[in-house]
Protein backbone atom coordinates (compact mmCIF):
# COMPACT_ATOMS: atom_id res chain seq x y z
CA UNK A 1 0.00 0.00 0.00
CA UNK A 2 1.36 3.65 -0.99
CA UNK A 3 2.51 5.35 2.06
CA UNK A 4 2.01 9.33 2.40
CA UNK A 5 4.73 11.31 1.68
CA UNK A 6 6.92 12.69 4.43
CA UNK A 7 8.88 15.97 4.11
CA UNK A 8 11.86 14.04 5.81
CA UNK A 9 12.00 11.52 2.42
CA UNK A 10 12.74 14.64 0.47
CA UNK A 11 16.64 13.12 -0.63
CA UNK A 12 14.54 10.04 -1.77
CA UNK A 13 13.47 11.62 -5.01
CA UNK A 14 15.81 13.31 -5.87
CA UNK A 15 16.66 13.66 -9.68
CA UNK A 16 19.29 11.06 -10.24
CA UNK A 17 22.00 13.63 -12.01
CA UNK A 18 21.17 15.98 -9.25
CA UNK A 19 21.99 13.20 -6.60
CA UNK A 20 25.03 11.78 -8.56
CA UNK A 21 26.42 15.60 -8.02
CA UNK A 22 25.78 15.41 -4.64
CA UNK A 23 27.83 11.84 -4.50
CA UNK A 24 30.86 13.28 -6.33
CA UNK A 25 31.44 16.55 -4.38
CA UNK A 26 31.06 14.40 -1.12
CA UNK A 27 33.14 11.46 -2.42
CA UNK A 28 36.11 13.75 -3.07
CA UNK A 29 35.87 15.97 0.11
CA UNK A 30 35.75 12.55 1.99
CA UNK A 31 38.72 11.62 0.20
CA UNK A 32 40.78 14.50 0.82
CA UNK A 33 39.41 14.48 4.29
CA UNK A 34 40.90 10.78 5.18
CA UNK A 35 43.94 10.96 3.25
CA UNK A 36 44.58 14.30 4.91
CA UNK A 37 44.36 12.48 8.48
CA UNK A 38 44.38 9.19 8.30
CA UNK A 39 48.15 8.23 8.22
CA UNK A 40 46.96 4.20 7.58
CA UNK A 41 44.90 5.61 5.12
CA UNK A 42 47.22 7.67 3.64
CA UNK A 43 49.93 5.30 3.31
CA UNK A 44 47.28 3.04 1.32
CA UNK A 45 46.28 5.56 -0.93
CA UNK A 46 50.35 6.12 -1.74
CA UNK A 47 51.12 2.45 -1.98
CA UNK A 48 48.14 2.09 -4.77
CA UNK A 49 49.74 5.62 -6.38
CA UNK A 50 46.85 7.24 -5.85
CA UNK A 51 45.88 10.91 -4.64
CA UNK A 52 43.15 12.64 -4.14
CA UNK A 53 42.74 14.99 -6.79
CA UNK A 54 42.67 11.67 -9.35
CA UNK A 55 38.88 11.46 -8.17
CA UNK A 56 37.63 13.44 -11.06
CA UNK A 57 34.21 10.72 -11.86
CA UNK A 58 32.23 8.60 -9.75
CA UNK A 59 33.75 5.72 -11.71
CA UNK A 60 37.16 6.78 -10.26
CA UNK A 61 36.26 5.54 -6.90
CA UNK A 62 37.58 2.18 -8.40
CA UNK A 63 40.97 3.88 -8.05
CA UNK A 64 40.98 3.47 -4.34
CA UNK A 65 41.84 0.74 -2.09
CA UNK A 66 39.45 -1.45 -0.32
CA UNK A 67 39.06 -1.16 3.54
CA UNK A 68 38.56 -4.80 5.06
CA UNK A 69 37.23 -5.50 8.65
CA UNK A 70 40.78 -7.17 9.53
CA UNK A 71 41.55 -3.27 9.10
CA UNK A 72 39.31 -2.05 11.61
CA UNK A 73 41.07 -4.82 14.44
CA UNK A 74 44.54 -3.78 13.36
CA UNK A 75 43.92 -0.27 14.18
CA UNK A 76 41.85 -1.05 17.25
CA UNK A 77 40.62 0.94 18.93
CA UNK A 78 41.03 4.85 17.30
CA UNK A 79 43.34 3.97 14.62
CA UNK A 80 40.90 5.12 11.77
CA UNK A 81 39.67 8.30 13.06
CA UNK A 82 40.05 11.19 11.12
CA UNK A 83 39.27 13.65 13.77
CA UNK A 84 40.56 14.32 16.77
CA UNK A 85 38.87 13.01 20.21
CA UNK A 86 37.55 16.08 21.40
CA UNK A 87 35.26 16.29 17.99
CA UNK A 88 33.95 12.40 18.75
CA UNK A 89 30.86 12.34 20.64
CA UNK A 90 29.97 8.37 20.30
CA UNK A 91 31.67 5.56 20.63
CA UNK A 92 30.18 2.21 19.61
CA UNK A 93 31.44 -1.34 19.45
CA UNK A 94 30.12 -4.59 17.76
CA UNK A 95 30.72 -8.05 19.61
CA UNK A 96 34.14 -9.29 17.78
CA UNK A 97 33.36 -12.62 16.94
CA UNK A 98 37.03 -13.20 17.67
CA UNK A 99 39.78 -11.27 19.23
CA UNK A 100 38.95 -7.12 19.41
CA UNK A 101 35.63 -5.52 18.83
CA UNK A 102 35.53 -3.49 16.13
CA UNK A 103 34.90 0.33 17.03
CA UNK A 104 33.30 3.45 15.67
CA UNK A 105 33.24 6.65 15.97
CA UNK A 106 31.12 9.67 15.57
CA UNK A 107 31.07 13.58 15.24
CA UNK A 108 27.77 15.25 16.29
CA UNK A 109 27.23 15.55 12.21
CA UNK A 110 27.52 11.91 12.18
CA UNK A 111 25.19 11.30 14.64
CA UNK A 112 22.62 13.58 12.85
CA UNK A 113 23.27 12.32 9.36
CA UNK A 114 22.74 8.62 10.57
CA UNK A 115 19.47 9.78 12.78
CA UNK A 116 18.23 11.24 9.50
CA UNK A 117 19.03 8.54 7.37
CA UNK A 118 17.24 5.87 10.26
CA UNK A 119 14.35 8.27 10.29
CA UNK A 120 13.75 8.23 6.10
CA UNK A 121 13.95 4.70 6.71
CA UNK A 122 11.30 4.84 9.28
CA UNK A 123 8.82 7.21 7.08
CA UNK A 124 9.22 4.64 4.39
CA UNK A 125 7.60 2.19 5.96
CA UNK A 126 4.48 5.28 6.70
CA UNK A 127 5.58 6.10 10.42
CA UNK A 128 4.96 9.25 11.18
CA UNK A 129 4.70 11.83 14.20
CA UNK A 130 1.54 10.64 15.07
CA UNK A 131 2.92 7.19 16.28
CA UNK A 132 4.30 5.52 18.85
CA UNK A 133 7.52 3.28 17.83
CA UNK A 134 8.65 0.30 20.30
CA UNK A 135 12.53 0.02 20.02
CA UNK A 136 13.57 -3.37 21.24
CA UNK A 137 16.99 -3.35 19.76
CA UNK A 138 19.54 -3.57 22.27
CA UNK A 139 20.64 -0.08 23.93
CA UNK A 140 24.34 0.11 24.66
CA UNK A 141 27.67 -0.48 22.66
CA UNK A 142 25.85 -2.24 19.84
CA UNK A 143 24.11 0.28 17.43
CA UNK A 144 20.95 -1.07 16.62
CA UNK A 145 19.10 0.30 19.84
CA UNK A 146 20.51 4.10 19.91
CA UNK A 147 20.08 3.94 15.93
CA UNK A 148 16.41 3.07 15.37
CA UNK A 149 16.15 5.54 18.86
CA UNK A 150 17.47 8.70 17.64
CA UNK A 151 15.77 7.98 14.08
CA UNK A 152 12.78 7.62 15.77
CA UNK A 153 13.02 10.60 17.29
CA UNK A 154 13.93 12.72 14.64
CA UNK A 155 10.96 11.53 12.74
CA UNK A 156 8.95 13.45 15.89
CA UNK A 157 7.07 9.70 16.78
CA UNK A 158 7.37 7.94 20.52
CA UNK A 159 9.98 6.59 21.32
CA UNK A 160 9.09 3.27 23.32
CA UNK A 161 13.10 2.67 24.56
CA UNK A 162 12.34 -1.05 26.29
CA UNK A 163 15.80 -2.42 24.99
CA UNK A 164 15.48 -6.35 24.35
CA UNK A 165 14.52 -8.49 27.14
CA UNK A 166 11.87 -8.82 29.42
CA UNK A 167 9.23 -10.15 26.53
CA UNK A 168 6.49 -10.40 29.01
CA UNK A 169 6.60 -6.57 30.16
CA UNK A 170 7.43 -5.60 26.34
CA UNK A 171 4.06 -7.59 24.79
CA UNK A 172 1.64 -5.59 28.12
CA UNK A 173 3.61 -2.18 27.40
CA UNK A 174 2.52 -2.92 23.24
CA UNK A 175 -0.62 -3.25 24.38
CA UNK A 176 -1.09 -0.46 27.20
CA UNK A 177 0.85 1.85 25.22
CA UNK A 178 -1.30 1.11 21.79
CA UNK A 179 1.91 0.82 20.27
CA UNK A 180 1.65 0.87 16.28
CA UNK A 181 5.32 -0.46 15.46
CA UNK A 182 8.28 -2.11 16.38
CA UNK A 183 12.04 -2.13 15.98
CA UNK A 184 13.74 -5.58 16.88
CA UNK A 185 15.92 -8.17 15.33
CA UNK A 186 13.36 -10.85 13.24
CA UNK A 187 13.90 -13.94 15.64
CA UNK A 188 13.06 -11.27 18.76
CA UNK A 189 9.58 -10.88 17.12
CA UNK A 190 9.10 -14.11 16.59
CA UNK A 191 9.74 -14.73 20.19
CA UNK A 192 7.42 -11.83 21.41
CA UNK A 193 4.99 -13.32 18.72
CA UNK A 194 5.07 -16.74 20.34
CA UNK A 195 4.82 -15.17 24.10
CA UNK A 196 2.57 -13.35 23.01
CA UNK A 197 0.20 -15.97 22.61
CA UNK A 198 1.32 -18.10 25.95
CA UNK A 199 0.01 -14.89 27.48
CA UNK A 200 -3.59 -15.19 25.77
CA UNK A 201 -2.57 -11.83 23.70
CA UNK A 202 -3.56 -12.14 19.98
CA UNK A 203 -0.90 -9.39 17.99
CA UNK A 204 -3.37 -9.01 15.64
CA UNK A 205 -5.87 -7.53 18.07
CA UNK A 206 -3.12 -4.97 19.05
CA UNK A 207 -2.63 -1.61 16.96
CA UNK A 208 0.84 -2.47 16.14
CA UNK A 209 0.77 -2.65 12.26
CA UNK A 210 4.33 -1.81 11.03
CA UNK A 211 7.84 -3.79 11.92
CA UNK A 212 11.45 -2.58 11.07
CA UNK A 213 13.28 -5.71 10.88
CA UNK A 214 17.08 -6.20 10.55
CA UNK A 215 20.64 -6.82 12.27
CA UNK A 216 20.65 -10.43 11.15
CA UNK A 217 19.51 -11.78 7.78
CA UNK A 218 15.83 -13.36 7.64
CA UNK A 219 14.54 -15.37 5.31
CA UNK A 220 10.70 -15.29 3.35
CA UNK A 221 10.13 -18.17 5.41
CA UNK A 222 10.49 -15.74 8.55
CA UNK A 223 8.81 -13.03 7.30
CA UNK A 224 5.48 -15.18 5.59
CA UNK A 225 5.65 -16.72 9.34
CA UNK A 226 5.79 -13.04 11.36
CA UNK A 227 2.99 -12.07 8.81
CA UNK A 228 0.75 -14.58 9.49
CA UNK A 229 1.74 -14.58 13.12
CA UNK A 230 1.27 -11.26 14.08
CA UNK A 231 -0.54 -9.55 10.87
CA UNK A 232 1.69 -7.00 10.58
CA UNK A 233 3.60 -5.90 7.43
CA UNK A 234 6.96 -5.87 7.68
CA UNK A 235 10.47 -4.29 7.01
CA UNK A 236 14.03 -5.13 6.10
CA UNK A 237 16.34 -2.51 7.46
CA UNK A 238 20.02 -2.85 6.35
CA UNK A 239 22.88 -1.42 7.91
CA UNK A 240 26.20 -2.51 9.53
CA UNK A 241 28.33 -0.44 12.62
CA UNK A 242 30.97 -0.24 10.11
CA UNK A 243 28.61 2.17 8.27
CA UNK A 244 26.90 3.72 11.10
CA UNK A 245 24.50 1.07 12.13
CA UNK A 246 20.72 0.43 10.91
CA UNK A 247 19.55 2.65 8.44
CA UNK A 248 21.82 1.80 5.40
CA UNK A 249 19.37 1.03 3.29
CA UNK A 250 15.26 0.32 3.81
CA UNK A 251 12.84 -1.29 2.10
CA UNK A 252 9.55 0.49 0.50
CA UNK A 253 6.31 -0.30 0.39
CA UNK A 254 6.89 -2.02 -2.84
CA UNK A 255 9.00 -4.88 -0.92
CA UNK A 256 11.14 -5.54 -3.79
CA UNK A 257 14.88 -5.00 -2.68
CA UNK A 258 16.19 -2.03 -0.20
CA UNK A 259 16.75 1.58 -1.17
CA UNK A 260 20.25 2.36 -0.01
CA UNK A 261 20.39 6.05 1.33
CA UNK A 262 22.93 6.51 -1.49
CA UNK A 263 23.66 10.29 -1.05
CA UNK A 264 25.37 8.86 2.17
CA UNK A 265 26.57 5.45 1.17
CA UNK A 266 27.44 5.26 -1.71
CA UNK A 267 27.07 1.15 -2.99
CA UNK A 268 29.32 -0.77 -5.58
CA UNK A 269 29.18 -4.44 -6.11
CA UNK A 270 32.34 -6.17 -6.87
CA UNK A 271 33.42 -9.53 -7.92
CA UNK A 272 34.85 -11.07 -4.31
CA UNK A 273 37.53 -12.96 -5.89
CA UNK A 274 39.28 -10.60 -8.13
CA UNK A 275 37.73 -7.07 -6.65
CA UNK A 276 37.19 -5.69 -10.05
CA UNK A 277 33.42 -3.62 -10.08
CA UNK A 278 30.66 -5.28 -11.36
CA UNK A 279 27.74 -3.28 -13.38
CA UNK A 280 24.45 -2.83 -11.85
CA UNK A 281 22.59 -6.17 -11.83
CA UNK A 282 25.26 -8.29 -11.15
CA UNK A 283 25.37 -10.47 -8.38
CA UNK A 284 29.15 -10.05 -6.15
CA UNK A 285 29.88 -8.68 -2.48
CA UNK A 286 28.73 -5.37 -1.35
CA UNK A 287 31.13 -2.47 -0.84
CA UNK A 288 30.36 1.06 0.48
CA UNK A 289 31.72 4.09 0.86
CA UNK A 290 30.51 6.78 3.37
CA UNK A 291 30.83 9.89 1.68
CA UNK A 292 28.90 11.62 4.19
CA UNK A 293 31.10 10.67 7.64
CA UNK A 294 33.56 12.24 9.19
CA UNK A 295 34.91 10.95 12.35
CA UNK A 296 35.70 7.28 11.13
CA UNK A 297 34.86 7.54 7.08
CA UNK A 298 34.99 4.27 5.68
CA UNK A 299 35.96 4.07 1.96
CA UNK A 300 35.59 1.01 0.25
CA UNK A 301 34.74 -1.01 2.91
CA UNK A 302 33.72 -4.92 2.20
CA UNK A 303 30.57 -5.82 3.92
CA UNK A 304 31.12 -9.16 3.12
CA UNK A 305 27.71 -9.02 1.91
CA UNK A 306 26.69 -10.87 -1.15
CA UNK A 307 23.56 -8.93 -2.97
CA UNK A 308 23.12 -7.38 -6.38
CA UNK A 309 21.78 -3.59 -7.26
CA UNK A 310 18.95 -3.87 -9.08
CA UNK A 311 18.98 -1.39 -12.35
CA UNK A 312 15.31 -0.59 -12.66
CA UNK A 313 13.21 2.22 -11.09
CA UNK A 314 11.10 1.48 -8.63
CA UNK A 315 7.29 1.83 -8.69
CA UNK A 316 7.44 3.90 -5.30
CA UNK A 317 8.95 7.04 -7.23
CA UNK A 318 12.51 6.69 -5.40
CA UNK A 319 15.29 7.73 -7.39
CA UNK A 320 18.05 5.50 -5.06
CA UNK A 321 19.20 2.25 -6.16
CA UNK A 322 17.70 -0.82 -4.75
CA UNK A 323 19.58 -4.13 -3.76
CA UNK A 324 18.58 -7.22 -3.75
CA UNK A 325 17.41 -8.47 0.27
CA UNK A 326 20.25 -9.78 1.96
CA UNK A 327 19.13 -13.35 2.60
CA UNK A 328 23.08 -14.44 3.78
CA UNK A 329 26.20 -12.66 4.87
CA UNK A 330 29.01 -14.64 3.58
CA UNK A 331 30.63 -13.30 6.55
CA UNK A 332 28.43 -16.12 8.31
CA UNK A 333 29.13 -18.85 5.29
CA UNK A 334 30.69 -21.37 5.71
CA UNK A 335 32.49 -23.97 3.87
CA UNK A 336 32.37 -27.55 4.95
CA UNK A 337 33.31 -30.97 3.37
CA UNK A 338 33.52 -28.75 0.20
CA UNK A 339 30.32 -27.24 0.08
CA UNK A 340 29.24 -23.48 0.28
CA UNK A 341 26.80 -23.74 3.68
CA UNK A 342 24.49 -20.37 4.68
CA UNK A 343 22.70 -20.61 7.95
CA UNK A 344 19.68 -19.00 6.27
CA UNK A 345 19.38 -22.33 4.65
CA UNK A 346 19.51 -24.26 7.47
CA UNK A 347 16.75 -21.73 8.82
CA UNK A 348 14.70 -23.14 6.05
CA UNK A 349 15.31 -26.63 6.71
CA UNK A 350 14.18 -26.07 9.81
CA UNK A 351 11.29 -24.29 9.06
CA UNK A 352 10.12 -27.10 6.88
CA UNK A 353 10.30 -29.43 9.55
CA UNK A 354 7.92 -27.21 11.44
CA UNK A 355 6.67 -24.21 9.88
CA UNK A 356 5.30 -22.56 12.78
CA UNK A 357 8.41 -20.89 13.95
CA UNK A 358 11.95 -21.01 13.96
CA UNK A 359 13.81 -22.83 16.62
CA UNK A 360 16.87 -21.37 18.69
CA UNK A 361 19.81 -23.19 17.08
CA UNK A 362 23.76 -23.24 16.64
CA UNK A 363 26.51 -24.66 14.42
CA UNK A 364 29.20 -26.11 15.53
CA UNK A 365 31.90 -27.20 13.08
CA UNK A 366 34.72 -29.75 14.84
CA UNK A 367 37.61 -31.49 12.96
CA UNK A 368 38.27 -34.74 13.40
CA UNK A 369 41.60 -35.94 14.09
CA UNK A 370 41.89 -37.54 11.06
CA UNK A 371 41.02 -34.13 9.04
CA UNK A 372 37.12 -34.79 8.28
CA UNK A 373 34.75 -31.99 9.35
CA UNK A 374 31.90 -32.49 11.07
CA UNK A 375 28.70 -29.78 11.31
CA UNK A 376 26.94 -30.31 14.84
CA UNK A 377 23.58 -28.23 14.90
CA UNK A 378 21.87 -27.99 18.12
CA UNK A 379 18.25 -27.05 18.12
CA UNK A 380 16.05 -26.51 21.08
CA UNK A 381 13.13 -28.34 21.60
CA UNK A 382 9.68 -26.46 21.73
CA UNK A 383 7.26 -27.82 24.03
CA UNK A 384 4.35 -28.10 21.24
CA UNK A 385 6.81 -30.63 19.39
CA UNK A 386 8.25 -32.35 22.67
CA UNK A 387 6.60 -35.52 23.36
CA UNK A 388 7.09 -38.28 26.02
CA UNK A 389 7.48 -40.95 23.46
CA UNK A 390 10.81 -41.76 23.02
CA UNK A 391 9.95 -42.95 19.54
CA UNK A 392 8.41 -39.74 18.38
CA UNK A 393 11.25 -37.52 19.88
CA UNK A 394 14.00 -39.91 18.02
CA UNK A 395 11.93 -39.66 14.70
CA UNK A 396 11.90 -35.59 14.91
CA UNK A 397 15.58 -35.65 15.45
CA UNK A 398 15.53 -37.67 12.58
CA UNK A 399 12.83 -35.40 10.53
CA UNK A 400 15.53 -32.56 11.13
CA UNK A 401 18.27 -34.19 10.38
CA UNK A 402 16.54 -35.47 6.84
CA UNK A 403 15.65 -32.00 5.83
CA UNK A 404 18.86 -30.65 6.14
CA UNK A 405 20.79 -32.94 4.39
CA UNK A 406 17.76 -32.95 1.65
CA UNK A 407 18.85 -29.13 1.45
CA UNK A 408 22.25 -28.75 1.69
CA UNK A 409 23.23 -32.06 0.43
CA UNK A 410 25.86 -32.77 3.74
CA UNK A 411 24.62 -35.11 6.70
CA UNK A 412 24.75 -32.87 10.16
CA UNK A 413 24.45 -34.33 13.29
CA UNK A 414 21.58 -33.05 14.64
CA UNK A 415 21.04 -32.26 18.51
CA UNK A 416 17.86 -31.72 20.20
CA UNK A 417 18.93 -29.78 23.49
CA UNK A 418 16.73 -27.89 26.50
CA UNK A 419 14.53 -24.41 25.73
CA UNK A 420 17.12 -21.96 26.66
CA UNK A 421 19.99 -24.33 26.47
CA UNK A 422 21.43 -22.40 24.16
CA UNK A 423 22.79 -18.70 24.53
CA UNK A 424 20.56 -15.38 23.79
CA UNK A 425 21.97 -12.33 22.39
CA UNK A 426 20.63 -9.04 21.71
CA UNK A 427 21.94 -7.67 18.27
CA UNK A 428 22.79 -9.97 15.67
CA UNK A 429 22.42 -13.44 16.55
CA UNK A 430 25.69 -15.61 16.26
CA UNK A 431 25.00 -18.76 14.99
CA UNK A 432 28.07 -20.64 13.57
CA UNK A 433 30.59 -21.57 15.82
CA UNK A 434 33.73 -22.88 13.87
CA UNK A 435 35.92 -24.56 15.91
CA UNK A 436 37.80 -26.50 13.28
CA UNK A 437 41.05 -24.76 14.28
CA UNK A 438 41.01 -23.79 17.51
CA UNK A 439 43.79 -25.69 19.52
CA UNK B 1 -7.77 -44.71 37.97
CA UNK B 2 -4.57 -42.91 36.23
CA UNK B 3 -1.66 -41.49 37.11
CA UNK B 4 -0.58 -38.17 36.16
CA UNK B 5 2.82 -38.18 34.43
CA UNK B 6 5.02 -35.10 33.98
CA UNK B 7 7.66 -35.49 31.55
CA UNK B 8 10.30 -33.04 31.16
CA UNK B 9 12.98 -32.77 28.56
CA UNK B 10 16.84 -32.53 29.71
CA UNK B 11 19.71 -32.32 27.86
CA UNK B 12 21.83 -35.27 28.16
CA UNK B 13 24.67 -34.20 29.86
CA UNK B 14 26.15 -34.00 33.50
CA UNK B 15 24.71 -31.92 35.80
CA UNK B 16 21.39 -32.01 33.65
CA UNK B 17 19.07 -32.75 36.18
CA UNK B 18 19.66 -30.73 38.84
CA UNK B 19 18.13 -27.98 37.51
CA UNK B 20 14.54 -29.57 37.07
CA UNK B 21 15.01 -30.98 40.46
CA UNK B 22 16.27 -27.96 41.85
CA UNK B 23 13.02 -26.31 40.26
CA UNK B 24 10.80 -28.82 41.73
CA UNK B 25 12.33 -28.59 45.29
CA UNK B 26 12.44 -24.41 45.20
CA UNK B 27 8.54 -25.16 44.53
CA UNK B 28 7.99 -27.48 47.40
CA UNK B 29 7.09 -30.32 45.14
CA UNK B 30 6.95 -33.65 46.69
CA UNK B 31 8.28 -36.51 44.60
CA UNK B 32 7.38 -39.57 44.85
CA UNK B 33 9.12 -41.22 41.91
CA UNK B 34 11.32 -40.16 39.49
CA UNK B 35 12.45 -42.20 36.47
CA UNK B 36 14.91 -40.93 33.45
CA UNK B 37 14.83 -42.39 29.98
CA UNK B 38 18.04 -41.14 27.95
CA UNK B 39 19.03 -41.31 24.59
CA UNK B 40 23.24 -40.73 23.43
CA UNK B 41 21.76 -36.86 23.11
CA UNK B 42 19.19 -35.77 25.72
CA UNK B 43 16.96 -37.72 27.88
CA UNK B 44 13.37 -37.40 29.63
CA UNK B 45 12.84 -36.84 33.07
CA UNK B 46 9.35 -38.92 34.36
CA UNK B 47 8.21 -37.61 37.54
CA UNK B 48 5.24 -38.60 39.40
CA UNK B 49 4.12 -36.57 42.32
CA UNK B 50 0.47 -35.46 44.16
CA UNK B 51 1.43 -32.11 43.21
CA UNK B 52 1.30 -32.53 39.89
CA UNK B 53 -0.24 -28.96 39.17
CA UNK B 54 1.87 -26.90 41.05
CA UNK B 55 5.00 -29.23 39.96
CA UNK B 56 3.64 -28.16 35.62
CA UNK B 57 3.69 -24.43 36.86
CA UNK B 58 6.93 -24.50 38.02
CA UNK B 59 8.59 -26.23 35.37
CA UNK B 60 6.74 -23.75 32.93
CA UNK B 61 7.47 -20.66 34.39
CA UNK B 62 11.10 -22.09 34.67
CA UNK B 63 11.12 -22.49 30.54
CA UNK B 64 11.30 -26.62 30.42
CA UNK B 65 9.20 -28.21 27.50
CA UNK B 66 6.90 -30.80 29.41
CA UNK B 67 4.03 -32.76 29.02
CA UNK B 68 1.65 -34.45 31.06
CA UNK B 69 0.67 -38.33 30.09
CA UNK B 70 -1.77 -40.77 31.46
CA UNK B 71 0.27 -43.70 33.40
CA UNK B 72 -1.20 -46.71 35.04
CA UNK B 73 0.44 -48.19 37.88
CA UNK B 74 -0.07 -51.86 38.62
CA UNK B 75 0.80 -53.72 41.61
CA UNK B 76 2.73 -56.76 41.34
CA UNK B 77 3.16 -59.97 43.54
CA UNK B 78 6.41 -60.28 45.16
CA UNK B 79 6.77 -63.71 43.96
CA UNK B 80 8.66 -65.06 40.58
CA UNK B 81 7.12 -64.12 37.45
CA UNK B 82 4.44 -61.81 38.86
CA UNK B 83 5.47 -58.82 36.46
CA UNK B 84 5.76 -61.85 33.47
CA UNK B 85 2.58 -62.67 34.18
CA UNK B 86 1.35 -59.26 33.97
CA UNK B 87 2.95 -58.74 30.56
CA UNK B 88 0.96 -61.68 29.44
CA UNK B 89 -1.88 -60.28 30.07
CA UNK B 90 -1.62 -57.39 28.91
CA UNK B 91 -0.29 -58.78 25.44
CA UNK B 92 -3.22 -61.34 25.61
CA UNK B 93 -5.47 -57.79 25.05
CA UNK B 94 -2.99 -56.93 22.56
CA UNK B 95 -1.84 -53.76 24.64
CA UNK B 96 0.83 -52.17 23.40
CA UNK B 97 3.42 -51.10 26.27
CA UNK B 98 5.53 -48.12 25.40
CA UNK B 99 7.52 -48.15 28.58
CA UNK B 100 7.47 -49.45 32.11
CA UNK B 101 9.40 -48.23 35.30
CA UNK B 102 9.38 -49.36 39.15
CA UNK B 103 7.41 -47.74 41.78
CA UNK B 104 6.98 -48.50 45.55
CA UNK B 105 3.75 -49.35 46.30
CA UNK B 106 0.76 -48.44 49.10
CA UNK B 107 1.66 -52.15 51.29
CA UNK B 108 5.48 -52.32 50.12
CA UNK B 109 4.51 -54.32 46.91
CA UNK B 110 5.95 -53.17 44.18
CA UNK B 111 4.15 -51.59 41.96
CA UNK B 112 5.19 -51.03 37.72
CA UNK B 113 4.38 -47.65 35.84
CA UNK B 114 2.92 -48.67 32.10
CA UNK B 115 2.62 -46.10 29.38
CA UNK B 116 0.19 -47.61 26.91
CA UNK B 117 -0.21 -45.60 23.32
CA UNK B 118 -3.68 -45.75 24.62
CA UNK B 119 -4.37 -44.91 27.82
CA UNK B 120 -8.05 -45.55 27.82
CA UNK B 121 -8.13 -48.79 25.95
CA UNK B 122 -5.71 -50.30 28.29
CA UNK B 123 -8.00 -49.36 31.36
CA UNK B 124 -10.57 -50.89 29.59
CA UNK B 125 -8.83 -54.04 28.85
CA UNK B 126 -6.90 -54.43 32.28
CA UNK B 127 -10.35 -54.30 34.27
CA UNK B 128 -11.08 -57.53 32.34
CA UNK B 129 -8.20 -59.34 34.12
CA UNK B 130 -7.21 -60.05 37.57
CA UNK B 131 -4.17 -56.89 37.30
CA UNK B 132 -4.35 -54.94 40.33
CA UNK B 133 -4.70 -51.14 39.08
CA UNK B 134 -3.60 -48.76 41.79
CA UNK B 135 -5.68 -45.48 41.86
CA UNK B 136 -3.91 -42.42 42.60
CA UNK B 137 -6.01 -41.82 46.02
CA UNK B 138 -4.55 -45.64 47.19
CA UNK B 139 -0.69 -44.51 45.02
CA UNK B 140 -0.62 -41.08 46.95
CA UNK B 141 -2.06 -42.38 50.51
CA UNK B 142 1.47 -43.08 51.95
ZN1 LIG C 1 10.68 1.69 -3.80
Amino acid sequence: MAKPYNPVSAADYLPRHLLQEIQLKRLQNIVKHEYDNVPFYRQRMDEKGVKPEDIKTLKDIQLLPFTMKKDLRDTYPFGLFAVPMSQIVRLHASSGTTGKPIVVGYTKEDVESWSNCMARALAAGGVTSTDIIQNSYGYGLFTGGLGAHYGIETLGATVVPTSGGNTERQIMLMRDFGVNGICCTPSYFIHLCEKAQEMGVNMKDLPVRVGFFGAEPWTQEMRERIEALSGIETFDIYGLSEMSGPGVGIECECHCGLHIFEETFYPEIIDPDTGEALPDGERGELVFTTINKFGMPMIRYRTRDLTRIIPEPCACGRTLRRIDRISARSDDMFIIRGVNVFPSQIESALLSVDSAALPHYRITLTRRPDGLDDMTIEIEVKEEQFSDDMQKMAALQKKFSHEIERILGIRAMVKMVQPGALPRSEGKAKRVFDLRNAK
Amino acid sequence: MYLKQLSVFVDNKPGALYAPCSTLADAGVNLSTIFLADTKDFGIMRIITKDAEKALAALRENNFAVKTTNVLAIEIEDVPGALSKVLKAMESKGLNVLYMYAAMGTSGKPVMIFRFDDADQALEKLSETDCKIISSEQFFAR
